[in-house]
């Protein structure tokens, strides 16, 4: 059979685009690989969100059992260079969170009163939606911003898209820098980007995230803002409370009483 | 079938630069190797600026590669005869523009093995998605375009028909391009100095002015050195083209000054206050904003007087000075301003340290590469076919 | 043949290249002998038949890890019927396979294979030296 080297090409050309296709109908048809709908945990819809109550964090003073506890069971390195640090959960002063709100005339100690800050897990993340790779995702039912390091290529996109800076990336290989390895949970390799994960793998367990357990006077709240019964629900029901930038329309849910 | 052999072929001079290039090449790659090994942590940046000058490169040269429609859309467009011997240059200055694009995403990726990640698993809300799509849809077209009509030209024929609807596709592809690195940063809520809605036309109006000075200075460079002449009438397109897509650009800088400081708003003074004014604290920015803008407005004063313009010499002074402004406003200022301050009002000095630059100098070796073999080849194309070329023209224009 | 030097001497560099493997394994002392797993002690029940894990351990880590960290789903069942939960550290490296060096390592190595899992997941191992 003779064939001319165009029509090869030409024939070849043809079964490769009909090949990847297969795969781009895949993409339109909405089955987003390894993501499926519906997942195996409790079907009823959770929203989970957390209370801080900066009034009652203030009694300690120096207190930083929510970092430590976080530290420890996350394997969060402890870098000496500010610029390459991670944090998952850190403090800062509360005139920084809320620095569009007239905090002109309060006074010094309460403008710099140490207030923990870490991802709001918002119900309509930026950084979710810049995500090329889908490493970072909204979880459906329980309103989780998860992070899955196999998948992350570093791009630091979502760091970018972040309007709290709650992301952390790893500019070099964390290992050196954790004192002590907790073997029950994985550290993260250098190149990837990381932030607090709400302890999805507590709450699988049934078990609250290791800063609310850690804390001391119970200034974190952790519950079901779908729940109208729940804690959280009842104590922001009583009270004003704060959330950082809301104006963005990312939708925090983390709230802070002043 | 690449014409390839045409670039080993060459006198002494062609080989010491590429050499040298090499040489460059080989230098950055030990650079890159300490980078992989070590992590990202080489470079100077950190948590709160977490995309500098790799990044900002990238931003500049997807502008130089999207300006090659300014030479394609005034010759297949319009049957503007006077850039005939022009487009093929340009359109091989806009290939490897895309590839140093590529190469500085590439080298900024945290765990760059997994870049194909970007195909397996495709989120089409991620503006990275469609760089990606938009980035090698224009390499692959530009590839095809210029493959096509060199291989023509050097036969003696016109090019075949079917390549024209693709040399049109070019010219919406190439806007989108920039387009889409624009949306990049115009699109994320919590960046005040890029949220605006005019940075997808200031980054098309600086490409447009950067690109065709960076083409201006080239075919100088070629007609010095090999006696390639593109024509008097193509030099002076390409410079009135330059002259008005830099007072557009300067226009629109005008236009986002106004916006920020007369509305008093701080998040929108902040960024500009950090370029121009140094009120912000010391970030190293102050220098690069200051001279850029200085040297755009000597730039714009040598190419809007005509003698100026005309005169061989200052119009090669003046796209210097248009290259390096424009290059200094995207290539750093920008970026890194978008990061300071941080979300939580931080200021963060950046600084690139030397791996950082040896790589950025080792992309920019492999574009200088790609242009001299690339520009080699036409050259002996068209030392082949010169007379063919004069009677002719390469393509058919659009009626 | 007038290059006959050249070509003679560039036919004996490249045979001495290509036969590398041969002569270097030689002069190392390395024999036939495989690489020897040290099987764990107590258990002796897999997760998954002998074959499968020899032929698709990986295949089936991978699975674990997109079920686990996509689909939160944590407990998998084995073809026995008995339940694990889905977890590298602290399923086979607790459970069984408590020396990382002596029994994934060793194959690893002698295959050539580096895999980068363990640049995250924790070697008990490690975390008990580090708490030290």
């Amino acid at each position: 059979m003779k064939i001319t080297r165009k029509e090869f090409l030409g024939i070849s050309g043809a079964c490769l685009l009909a090949l990847s296709g297969k795969k781009v109908l895949a993409v339109l048809d909405g089955a987003d690989q390894g993501e499926p709908e519906q997942t195996a945990a409790n079907p009823a819809r959770k929203r989970w969100g957390m209370l801080i109550d900066t009034k009652k964090c203030a009694k300690d003073q120096g207190c930083t059992r929510c970092l430590q506890a976080c530290d420890r069971a996350h394997n969060i390195p402890s870098i000496a260079n500010p610029a390459h640090e991670i944090k998952w959960i850190w403090e800062q002063p509360f005139a920084d969170l809320f620095s569009s709100y007239q905090t002109e005339y309060l006074g010094s100690a309460r403008k710099q009163q140490p207030t923990p800050v870490m991802c709001n897990h918002c119900d309509d993340p930026s950084c979710v939606r810049v995500c090329p790779t889908g490493a970072t995702w909204k979880r459906e039912e329980d309103g989780l911003v998860m992070m899955d390091w196999h998948r992350c290529i570093g791009c630091r996109y979502c760091m970018a898209a972040c309007p709290y800076g709650s992301r952390s990336f790893n500019w070099e290989d964390p290992r050196p820098h954790i004192a002590a390895l907790n073997a029950e949970y994985p550290t993260r390799t250098k190149g990837v980007v990381e932030k607090c994960t709400f302890c999805s793998e507590r709450l699988a367990k049934g078990q609250m995230p290791s800063c609310v357990e850690a804390c001391p006077e119970k200034a974190l709240v952790f519950g079901d803002l779908n729940d109208s019964q729940s804690e959280i629900r009842t104590l922001l029901a009583s009270q004003y409370t704060l959330r950082r930038k809301p104006e963005l329309g990312t939708g925090p849910n983390i709230y802070y009483v002043a | 079938m690449f014409m390839f052999e045409k670039a080993v072929t060459g006198s002494r001079r062609y080989w010491i630069w590429v050499g040298v290039l090499l040489a460059v090449i080989g230098s950055a790659s030990l650079f890159y190797l300490h980078q992989l090994s070590y992590g990202l942590g080489v470079t100077g940046m950190s948590r709160n600026v977490s995309w500098g000058l790799y990044i900002g490169q990238f931003t500049f040269m997807v502008g130089v590669a999207a300006s090659a429609v300014m030479v394609v859309l005034p010759y297949y467009l319009h049957n503007h005869k006077e850039f005939s011997r022009m487009t093929i240059l340009g359109e091989f200055l806009a290939i490897a523009a895309v590839t140093m694009c590529m190469l500085f995403i590439f080298v900024d990726m945290g765990q760059p093995m997994r870049v194909l990640n970007v195909m397996l698993y495709p989120h089409p809300t991620s503006l990275m998605f469609w760089d990606m799509i938009s980035l090698s849809g224009y390499l692959a077209l530009n590839a095809t375009i210029t493959f096509v009509t060199l291989r023509a030209e050097r036969q003696g024929l016109h090019a075949p028909r079917w390549i024209k609807p693709i040399i049109l596709l070019s010219i919406p592809w190439a806007i989108s391009i920039h387009t889409v690195t624009a949306f990049l940063y115009s699109g994320l809520p919590g960046r005040f100095f890029w949220r605006t809605a005019i940075m997808a036309p200031r980054f098309l109006a600086s490409a447009f002015a950067a690109g065709p000075a960076l083409l201006i200075l080239l075919c100088l460079l070629l007609r010095k050195l090999t006696g390639l002449d593109v024509g008097k009438k193509a030099l002076s397109g390409l410079a009135v083209i330059v002259t008005y897509a830099m007072i557009i650009n300067v226009f629109f800088m005008l236009m986002e000054l106004f916006t920020s400081m007369y509305s008093h708003v701080p998040e929108l003074k902040e960024d500009f206050q950090n370029l121009y004014l140094g009120t912000l604290g010391a970030t190293s920015l102050l220098p690069w904003g200051r001279v850029s803008a200085t040297l755009m407005v000597v730039a714009l004063g040598l190419l809007i007087v005509p003698a100026t313009r005309r005169n061989e010499k200052t119009l090669a002074v003046a796209a210097v000075i248009v290259f390096l402004s424009l290059w200094m406003d995207k290539g750093i200022c920008l970026v890194v301003a978008g990061f300071i301050p941080s979300p939580l009002g931080e200021v963060t000095r950046y600084v690139p340290t030397l791996p950082e630059i040896m790589i950025s100098i080792g992309v920019w070796a492999i574009g200088a590469l790609m242009v001299t073999i690339f520009y080699k080849i036409t050259l002996s194309v068209r030392e082949g076919t010169e007379n063919w070329v004069e009677e002719h023209e390469a393509v058919p224009a659009v009626k | 043949m007038r290059d006959r030097g050249a070509i003679y001497t560039g036919l004996v560099i490249f045979l001495g290249l290509i036969t590398f493997p041969v002569w270097h394994n030689i002069s190392s002392g390395a024999t036939s002998k495989g690489p020897e797993p040290v099987l764990p002690a107590g258990p002796k029940q897999c997760v998954a038949p002998l074959n499968y894990m020899r032929a698709s351990h990986m295949h089936m880590l991978m699975d674990w890890r997109n079920t686990v960290v996509r689909q939160d789903v944590h407990s998998f069942q084995a073809l026995n019927g008995k339940t694990y939960e889905m977890n590298l550290t602290g399923t086979c490296l607790t459970g069984c396979h408590t020396n990382k060096a002596d029994f994934c390592d060793r194959c690893h190595n002698y295959a050539g294979v580096s895999v980068y899992c363990w640049d995250c997941h924790v070697d008990p191992k490690l975390a008990a030296r580090s708490s030290k």
